[in-house]
C-alpha cells in the first residue's frame, strides 16, 4: 500500500482560488470608489451599495479563505516572511496609499469632490447615505467616518473569526464594533439630522481635544438642555467614569474595548501588530513623547479656555489660537491620522496610541499607579519563546517579565489580551485585584 | 577573580552566566558552536511557521552580553583537557579556565535504520537542523515524522502549516501514551487527526528508501506498508550530549554524573541542564530531566554554589506544559500513564470540547499528588501549594476555582468537575470560593 491519505478534504492548494477571488472583489470595490472619485463613474446610491458589497465580499471571503478550513487556533502562519507583514514592497505601497488618502482628506478635500453647493466624485457618492441619516449632503468627514466604520466592522468580523476560540477577544471586538457603529457613527449623525449638536458620547478630552474649544462650548450651550447634558457628561467622563473604570479594569476598558482609534488598530491593524518596536530605546522615546504631548495638550486646552473666559488672545505670551491650530495640525491630523494609520504597515498598528495619544498618557499613569489591573504570570511555565513580545502591539517586551515570573504592570498596556492568546504555554492572564495594589509591579514572585 | 567558562549557551548555561554576574565579579566566558547569541530552542518551530523572525527568539538584546561583561565565544570545543584545565577549540585556540560548567545540552537519538544519511532525512534540535529543513522544504510535498514525542508533534505541525501532507508514525497505541494516561492520549490523538494529519499509531519505520541513492523517496513501516515522502523527520527522543567527554576522567552514565550541588567527580567542573544526570534524584523524579525549566533552575543553583553561597539543587514540585497543535497541556506534580496502586485519580472530560481535568490523590490519605490538564490552564502557584502542603482532595475540589487560569470569560467547568467527583469518589463537595484574584492572593499569603 502506498498512500498519504491526508484526512483533510481541503488541501491547502484547493482553496487558493478563493484567496484571489476575494482579493479581486475587494480591489474591485475599492477600484469602483476610485473610479467615482476620478469622475469616470457617476456617483449614485447603486454605486455606493455595490462598492460596499464588493468590499464586504472581499474581506469576508478572505477571512473564509484564511480560517474556515482550519481548526480554531493561533494562525500567524507565514506572517513574518510575507511582504505585507515584514515591511516589504506591498507594505510600502499600502502605506503610501493610506498616507496619501489622509493628506488629501485633511488638506485637499476638494480633490475628493467636496463642493460648496454640490458635491462631486467620492463625497457625492456618500450623499445618499448622508441624506438618509441626517437629511444633509455629505462632507469629507462623513466619507471618512463611513469608511472608518466599515473597516472596523469588516476587519472586526475577520478578527472575531480568527479568534473564535477566545471569548475575551470576541467580546472585546464586538464591543469596539458596537461603539464605533452606534456611538461614533450613527448616533452623532442622527442627532445632526435632528438639529442637535454633533456629539460622540464615548469620546473624551484629551483625545477629543476640541471639547473645551470656545466654539464647541457655545454650540453645546446653545443647544439647551441636551447640550448641557453633553457638556456635563463630557466632564463626568473625565473626572469620574474614566478614573473609576480604569481603577477597576485598567486602561483597556477604553483603549481596546471602546476607543475608535483602538478599534481600528485592533481590527484593520491586526495584521501589523508585530511591527511595533520592542527595543528599550523605543520605550524611552515613547515615554518622552507621550508625556510631552500630554503637557502640550493640557497647555493648549488651558490657553483656549483662558482666552474664552477672559477674551485675551494670549496666555503667558503665547497666542492661544495659534497654539490650538498648531496642535490640531501637528498632533490631531498629521500624527494621529497620517502617521498613526498611514504607517500601520511600517511601524505597527498602535503608533499613535503608544507615542502620541494624550488620553492614553493619562490612563497609563493611572494604570501604573492606581489600578487593580495587571497581567499575571503563571509561575515558572514560561519557555521564553517570545510570541508574547512579538505580538504585543504596544511594543512591550512581555517575555522579559514573564520569564522572571513577574507581573506586568506597564502604563502603555492596552489590555488587548493578544499576548495571553498567543502564548503557547498558558503563561499570561489579564487580571484585576485590589489586594496588592502597590507592590504588584515590584513583585517578582519567581525570580529566576 | 576566577575565569569561569561555560560550555553551552542554552538556557542552563545562560542562566548560570547571568546569576554568576549578579553575584560576583568573576570573568565569564560563554561558549557555543551553534549560535553566537542565546536563543529559545523551544521556539524554533515558530520561525519555520513564520510566526516570528530569528531575532524574536533571542530573549536578550545583543548588547546585553557586553553590558554584563559576559564574553561570547562562537566556536566548537574540540576537546577538554581536564588535567591542564583548558579547552581546545575547533579553530585551534585553547582557552584556560579556573572553573568549568558543562551545559552541552542534548543530541537527538539516532536509530539503527539504514539510509539515514540521505538528503531529506532530518531531525529537530539545533539551529542547523532548522536551516536544513528550510532548504529542503521547496522540494517537499509529503513528509513523514517518525516518533511521537514532544518534538515530533512540533515538526508535524510545522510542516502541516506549510501545506505539506504529513504522516506521523508513533510506536504507542495513542499519542505520548508512555507519559499521558490513556484518555488524555486519545484526546490528543483525535486532535491530531482532526487537524488533517495522517496519524499512524502502533507504527514504526523499518527502512528508508531512495530512488536515486541521494534523496529520501519513501519509508517502509514494520508492517510492510510504504509511504512516499521527500522529508523524513526522526524524532525518537534525545540523549545527553556527552560524546566529547567519552575518553576522559569525567564520570558518566547516560549523562554527566553530578551530586546534589551539581558537581562532577572532577574538581572545579560542574554540569547542568540536559547533559547532567543526577546521582541521587528526589523521590519520584528522573535522573535526567531534559526540559527548559530544570535547565534554568540548575543554572541558578550552580551560580550560587560557584559564588560561595552553596545551595543544593531543589527542583521543587514537577511541572511541565506543551501545546499539541492547538491543544494546550499542563501538568503539576506526579501523573502516571497508569495510576500506581496507592494512587487514584479523578477524571473529568468535557462531553464535546477538547478539555479535561485529572486530579491524582493518595487513596489512603486523600492527599492530592498531581494535576493533568488538557485544554484548560491552571495556576502553578496554587497547584504547587496544594501538592507541597499535602492538601486533601475535598479541600482542593471545594476551592478548585482558585487554580483556574484561563483567560477572562472562560467557561467555568467547576460544577461539572464537582459532579464528576461526586460520582467517582462519593465525596460530598460544595464549591466554596468564587473566583477572584484577591482570593488567590489571600490564599497565597497564608
Ligand atoms: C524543538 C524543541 C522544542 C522544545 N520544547 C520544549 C518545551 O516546550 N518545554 C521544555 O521544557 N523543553 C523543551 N525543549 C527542551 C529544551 O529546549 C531543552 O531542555 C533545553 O534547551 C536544554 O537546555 P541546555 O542549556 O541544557 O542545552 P542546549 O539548549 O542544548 O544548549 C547547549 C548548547 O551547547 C552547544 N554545544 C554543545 N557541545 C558543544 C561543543 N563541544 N562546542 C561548542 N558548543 C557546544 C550546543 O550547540 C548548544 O548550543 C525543546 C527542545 C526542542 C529541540
Ligand atoms: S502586554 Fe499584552 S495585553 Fe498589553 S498591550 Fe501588549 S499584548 Fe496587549
Ligand atoms: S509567549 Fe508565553 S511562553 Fe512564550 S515568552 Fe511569552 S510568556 Fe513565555
Amino acid at each position: 500500500m502506498k498512500a498519504n491519505s491526508n484526512g483533510s478534504i481541503f488541501h491547502p492548494d484547493t482553496r487558493v482560488p478563493l484567496k484571489w477571488i476575494s482579493l479581486g472583489f475587494g480591489l474591485l470595490g475599492m477600484g469602483w470608489m476610485v473610479a467615482v472619485s476620478l469622475g469616470s463613474l457617476v456617483p449614485s446610491a447603486f454605486s455606493l451599495i455595490l462598492s460596499f458589497l464588493l468590499m464586504t465580499l472581499g474581506v469576508v471571503g478572505y477571512a473564509v479563505y484564511l480560517y474556515a478550513f482550519v481548526q480554531p487556533g493561533i494562525r500567524n502562519n507565514q506572517n513574518i516572511p510575507s511582504s505585507l507583514g515584514s515591511r516589504g514592497w506591498l507594505a510600502w505601497i499600502l502605506a503610501l496609499i493610506l498616507t496619501g488618502f489622509y493628506v488629501i482628506l485633511y488638506w485637499f478635500p476638494a480633490m475628493l469632490g467636496l463642493g460648496d453647493a454640490e458635491n462631486r466624485g467620492l463625497v457625492a457618492l456618500f450623499d445618499p447615505l448622508s441624506f438618509a441619516l441626517k437629511g444633509q449632503k455629505a462632507s469629507q468627514w462623513f466619507v471618512y467616518g463611513s469608511l472608518y466604520t466599515l473597516a472596523i466592522l469588516l476587519f472586526g468580523i475577520k478578527f472575531i473569526w480568527k479568534y473564535r476560540h477566545s471569548r475575551y477577544q470576541q467580546f472585546r471586538t464586538l464591543s469596539v464594533i458596537f461603539f464605533q457603529l452606534a456611538f461614533a457613527f450613527l448616533l452623532p449623525e442622527l442627532m445632526l439630522g435632528l438639529n442637535l449638536p454633533y456629539n460622540d458620547f464615548k469620546n473624551m478630552w484629551p483625545l477629543n481635544y476640541y471639547f473645551f474649544d470656545g466654539w464647541h462650548i457655545e454650540e453645546l450651550l446653545k443647544a439647551g438642555n441636551i447640550g448641557w447634558l453633553m457638556l456635563v457628561w463630557g466632564i463626568l467622563m473625565i473626572v469620574l467614569v474614566s478614573p473609576v473604570l480604569t481603577y477597576l479594569y485598567g486602561k483597556r476598558w477604553y483603549c481596546s474595548w471602546v476607543c475608535g482609534c483602538g478599534g481600528l488598530a485592533e481590527t484593520a491593524g491586526d495584521p501589523f501588530r508585530h511591527l511595533s518596536d520592542k527595543s528599550v530605546g523605543a520605550w524611552k522615546l515613547e515615554r518622552w513623547m507621550i508625556y510631552s504631548i500630554l503637557v502640550l495638550c493640557v497647555l493648549m486646552t488651558a490657553g483656549v479656555l483662558y482666552s474664552y473666559q477672559s477674551g485675551q488672545a494670549r496666555m503667558l505670551g503665547l497666542d492661544t489660537a495659534w497654539l490650538r491650530s498648531s496642535y490640531g495640525f501637528v498632533i490631531g491630523a498629521a500624527f494621529s491620522g497620517v502617521i498613526g494609520v498611514g504607517f500601520y504597515p511600517l511601524l505597527g498598528s498602535r503608533v499613535w496610541c503608544r507615542f502620541g495619544c494624550p488620553m492614553a498618557a493619562i490612563l497609563g499613569i493611572q494604570q501604573k499607579y492606581l489600578s487593580r489591573f495587571r497581567i499575571t504570570t503563571n509561575g515558572g511555565q514560561c519557555i521564553s519563546c517570545g510570541n508574547c513580545s512579538t505580538y504585543c502591539e504596544m511594543g512591550i517586551d512581555v517575555r522579559a517579565y514573564a520569564q522572571r515570573g513577574q507581573d506586568i504592570v506597564r502604563a502603555s498596556c492596552v489590555g488587548c489580551g493578544i499576548c495571553s492568546a498567543v502564548c503557547p504555554r498558558g503563561v499570561l492572564r489579564l487580571e484585576n485585584g485590589s489586594l496588592d495594589l502597590f507592590d504588584r509591579a515590584q513583585k517578582a514572585r519567581n525570580e529566576d | 577573580m576566577a575565569h569561569i567558562c561555560i560550555l553551552g549557551n542554552g538556557i542552563a548555561g545562560v542562566t548560570a552566566a547571568r546569576h554568576i554576574r549578579k553575584l560576583s565579579e568573576h570573568r565569564i566566558t560563554l561558549i557555543s558552536g551553534e549560535a553566537s547569541y542565546f536563543f529559545s530552542r523551544t521556539a524554533l518551530m515558530y520561525v519555520y511557521m513564520g510566526h516570528m523572525a530569528w531575532k524574536d527568539l533571542e530573549p536578550y538584546p545583543r548588547t546585553f552580553w557586553q553590558d554584563n561583561r559576559i564574553e561570547i565565544l562562537y566556536d566548537m570545543v574540540a576537546a577538554v583537557d581536564f588535567e591542564e584545565k583548558k579547552m581546545i577549540l575547533a579553530s585551534g585556540r585553547s582557552v584556560h579556565y579556573d572553573q568549568l560548567i558543562l551545559a552541552t545540552g542534548s543530541v537527538p537519538v539516532r536509530p539503527e535504520w539504514p539510509g539515514q544519511n540521505l538528503r531529506g532525512v532530518g531531525k529537530l534540535y539545533h539551529k542547523q537542523d532548522l536551516e536544513a529543513l528550510e532548504s529542503w522544504t521547496p522540494q517537499v510535498r509529503q513528509a513523514v515524522i517518525a516518533g511521537g514525542g514532544l518534538i515530533g508533534i512540533e515538526l508535524a505541525e510545522m510542516l502541516h502549516s506549510r501545506g505539506k501532507e504529513v504522516s506521523l508514525l508513533i510506536r504507542e497505541p495513542a499519542y505520548w501514551a508512555g507519559v499521558l494516561p490513556m484518555p488524555e492520549a486519545n484526546l490528543v490523538s483525535r486532535h491530531i487527526l482532526r487537524q488533517g494529519i495522517d496519524l499512524r499509531q502502533g507504527h514504526q519505520v523499518r527502512e528508508i528508501k531512495s530512488h536515486d541513492g541521494e534523496r529520501v523517496s519513501s519509508i517502509v513501516t514494520q508492517d510492510g506498508s510504504e509511504i512516499d515522502c521527500q522529508y523524513l523527520g526522526i524524532t525518537i527522543g534525545v540523549r545527553p550530549n556527552i560524546d566529547l567527554f567519552q575518553n576522559s576522567p569525567l564520570e558518566m552514565d547516560r549523562g554527566i554524573l553530578v551530586d546534589s550541588f551539581l558537581r562532577t567527580n572532577l574538581p572545579d567542573v560542574y554540569a547542568i541542564g540536559d547533559c547532567a544526570q543526577l546521582k541521587n534524584p528526589r523521590p519520584g523524579r528522573r535522573s535526567v530531566e531534559a526540559v527548559w525549566y530544570t535547565g534554568r533552575m540548575m543554572g541558578k543553583t550552580v551560580a550560587k554554589t560557584i559564588c560561595g553561597h552553596s545551595e543544593e539543587y531543589d527542583p521543587g514540585i514537577w511541572f511541565n506544559s506543551a501545546k499539541f497543535f492547538d491543544l494546550e497541556y499542563q501538568v503539576y506534580g506526579q501523573v502516571s500513564p497508569v495510576d500506581p496502586p496507592s494512587i487514584a485519580s479523578l477524571y473529568w472530560q468535557h462531553p464535546n470540547e477538547e478539555k479535561s481535568i485529572r486530579i491524582c490523590y493518595d487513596k489512603a490519605s486523600q492527599e492530592v499528588t498531581g494535576f493533568n490538564l488538557m485544554g484548560i490552564r491552571f495556576r502553578q502557584e496554587i497547584c504547587d501549594r496544594w501538592i507541597s502542603q499535602k492538601a486533601n482532595l475535598k479541600e482542593v475540589l471545594s476551592s478548585v476555582r482558585l487554580a483556574f487560569f484561563d483567560p477572562e470569560f472562560y467557561r467555568d467547568h467547576a460544577p461539572q468537575l464537582i459532579r464528576a467527583a461526586r460520582e467517582q469518589t462519593g465525596l460530598d463537595v460544595q464549591l466554596t470560593r468564587p473566583w477572584t484574584l484577591n482570593a488567590v492572593l489571600q490564599f497565597m499569603k497564608k
